[in-house]
């Protein structure tokens, strides 16, 4: 007997394109997923739109506007399994930079009609709004988690995904600690695993693309940028950029 | 007898971002077209505002997933500008390598996987790789060479974390790049076997005269560097480019589009290199588009297809070109001190130029920034090429004119995500 494939949906909020596109990255596996489920929704992608239910939605992006505030309950109601992707939907994304600034402002130095524009002050993540059933961290995401994410759902089991530290990576790769042996000034200590260490084995700090791993601390790290000398505000800019409005990071640095 | 007609797509599909179009007939004359962007803006420009200088690459390659390299490449160029450095030999010709990945993984993807089903009638790849699976494959085997390209110099294919102002944090070792060799040689055949393909499919009889904007370079087709130029007579230097775009209202909607001053729309993009560069495309590329019959200039937006597929070989045979000159860097970045003080950059993203400005106090902290995305730029051509082409569909089935109009939008590969942020867009829903 045939058992219907699961139905696919990704949705789309404020954001890049760039975590979605992951699905379309994966070159080598793209038609091969295209064979195990229902691509019902994806506009990147196609013209055909299928109305829900859905059983496996992916969500891109943050809620920065009163009608996606509204949509997103829509996409929940839709959904069976929500995961959010990306550090927008999972975080707030850099757009909530404007959490810590006057919105209104904003708008007046990017747009010359401000009045035109739908916004709400705060950029903030799917899981404000509504219950997200498993988070995807990354700016972008890594394909290797997304094809786990979708494997895991496909087989029925939990997908395997590290909760520990940027470091772990480092030291599993053997990548001389940056921030020890040269100073340099990296998110390492705090910042969840999932990228493989990239920017330490390229010779420059992690500035936080995962966002905060579980169980940091980072008024330690902050102390500790600040005995190498660096200065207030750029410890507060380093902890505010991709993954700004995360609770461990809002703070800058400071207790949260 | 009166006949009013409706042409509404909610989400246009197969496009960056979210984005509809609405028009309204009576007649067969067009009442009202509007291009409708539903993309939340994100306020780069806003919070780019005391960020230190050397945080911009990172924070602008966010405005887009698509084309990253573009935001990053733009915002190191205007930054050096404002500091007088140059970044010239090795790590130049790796910019240059990194930009033809972009291009190549971005081409491959529009070419293939968004513009492709448009003209053999399906909904998406997937659905056409059914029937024509080989091209399928070729279109993400070759995506898949420029994202292996992207990264390697620039750590991932989205969102590259080795980009800074001067230069790079680590530049690869010679044999690293060579290793690409072999996979671009089969891409310099299935490119140009991709552009005798494109040029088979079938075109709608379409032209509009409008005016070309790109970068042009004395001696290579432009990609990070050159003067601004047109069809019809632009030769200003980068730093200009606001004293000759401004954005103008125009009567049937409140947005406000770029257009030249004085003189109105223009299109940046492939068709506008391809015109304005054609004796600067790399020798294959040329014999290729000459092969295929490609007209030069080339009006008809809906033959960008062709376009991107020869341009796709240009940057396949830079690539192996740059790699065949490399010659590792004594250090992969050169220093550039605080950029006190204004500068501009442009270089030509795979939708077209990008133009980013920013001014910088003494302490490193950007002070203004301002950035034009190519979809702003050519958002008004798009609405004038629909004006001209929804007449002539008007008596076609609703959803074959629906899918022709949807088509002429997607001849420019627009990525409204990064457009947003900047279009001076009135939000209208119903």
């Amino acid at each position: 007997m045939k058992r219907s494939k699961p139905r696919l949906a990704v949705f789309k909020f404020a954001s890049c394109d760039g975590c979605q596109l992951t699905l379309l990255d994966c070159e080598d596996e793209l038609l091969a997923v295209a064979g195990q489920v229902d691509i019902a929704y994806f506009p990147e992608a196609s013209r055909a739109m299928a109305p829900g239910p859905y059983d496996l939605a992916l969500v891109e992006g943050s809620i920065t506007t009163p009608h996606d505030a509204e949509r997103i309950l829509q996409v929940r109601r839709r959904a069976r399994v929500l995961v959010t992707i990306g550090a927008c939907a999972t975080a707030g994304g850099i757009q909530a930079l404007r959490n810590f600034a006057d919105v209104a402002e904003y708008a007046r130095a990017v747009y010359p009609r401000p009045e035109y524009l739908e916004t709400l002050a705060w950029s903030t993540p799917v899981s404000s709004h509504v219950p997200v059933d498993l988070e995807l961290r990354g700016c972008p995401i890594d394909k290797g988690q997304l094809l786990e994410v979708i494997s895991a759902y496909l087989a029925g089991r939990r997908p395997n995904l590290r909760r520990t530290s940027v470091c772990t990576e480092c030291k599993a790769r053997g990548t001389t600690c940056l921030l020890v042996a040269g100073g340099v000034p990296c998110l390492g200590p705090v910042t969840q695993a999932g990228c493989g260490a990239l920017c330490p084995s390229y010779d420059r700090g992690c500035y936080g693309c995962f966002g905060p791993a579980e169980s940091p601390n980072p008024p330690a790290l902050a102390g500790r940028l600040a005995e190498l000398g660096r200065g207030p505000d750029e410890v507060e800019r380093l902890f505010r950029t991709f993954n700004a409005w995360a609770e461990a990071f809002r703070g800058g640095g400071r207790p949260a | 007898m009166t006949r009013a007609r409706r042409i509404k797509v909610d989400m246009l599909a197969r496009v960056e971002g979210e984005g509809g179009l609405t028009v309204r007939l009576k007649d067969g004359r067009v009442r009202e077209l509007r291009l409708d962007i539903f993309e939340p803006p994100r306020f780069f420009e806003g919070f780019l505002r005391g960020r230190h200088f050397r945080e911009v690459p990172d924070i602008t390659a966010r405005i887009c997933g698509i084309c990253p390299v573009a935001y990053q490449m733009s915002s190191c160029h205007a930054l050096e500008a404002a500091a007088g450095v140059r970044v010239t030999g090795p790590l130049r010709d790796l910019r240059r390598l990194l930009y033809c990945g972009e291009w190549i993984e971005s081409h491959a993807l529009h070419v293939f996987l968004l513009h492709a089903p448009d003209f053999l009638g399906y909904d998406d790849a997937i659905g056409m790789a059914a029937d024509h699976g080989a091209v399928v494959q070729k279109g993400l085997r070759l995506k898949k060479l420029g994202n292996a390209i992207v990264a390697k110099l620039g750590g991932r294919e989205i969102h590259p974390i080795n980009v800074c102002v001067g230069g790079f944090y680590r530049v690869p070792r010679r044999q690293e790049l060579v290793a690409f060799v072999p996979e671009l040689e089969w891409a310099r055949e299935a490119a140009y076997r991709t552009v005798r393909w494109a040029a088979g499919l079938d075109f709608p009889d379409f032209s509009r005269d409008t005016e070309f904007v790109a970068l042009r370079h004395p001696d290579e087709y432009p990609m990070n560097e050159g003067r601004l130029v047109s069809s019809r007579g632009l030769d200003i230097d980068v730093a200009e480019f606001e004293a000759h775009v401004v954005e103008e209202q125009v009567p049937y909607s409140n947005a406000l589009h770029a257009a030249i001053r004085g003189r109105g729309a223009y299109a940046c993009g492939p068709l506008a290199r391809y015109n304005l560069n054609f004796d600067r495309l790399s020798p294959g590329a040329r014999a290729a588009a000459a092969e295929a019959g490609l007209p030069v200039p080339c009006t008809n937006p809906f033959m960008s297809i062709v376009v991107r597929g020869v341009e796709l070989l240009c940057a396949v045979e830079e690539a192996l070109r740059l790699i065949a000159a490399y010659t590792e860097p004594d250090a992969p970045r050169v220093e550039v001190p605080v950029p006190e003080g204004t500068g501009h950059g442009c270089t030509e993203a795979p939708r077209g130029i990008l133009y980013h400005r920013y001014r910088v106090g003494p302490d490193g902290l950007v002070r203004e920034a301002r950035i034009v995305p190519p979809t702003a730029q050519n958002q008004r051509s798009i609405e004038e090429d629909l004006l001209e082409l929804v007449p002539r569909v008007a008596d076609l089935p609703l959803e074959e004119a629906t899918l022709r109009c949807e088509q002429a939008i997607r001849n420019y590969d627009p990525c409204i995500s990064c457009a947003t942020h900047f279009l001076r867009l009135r939000l209208e829903r119903e």
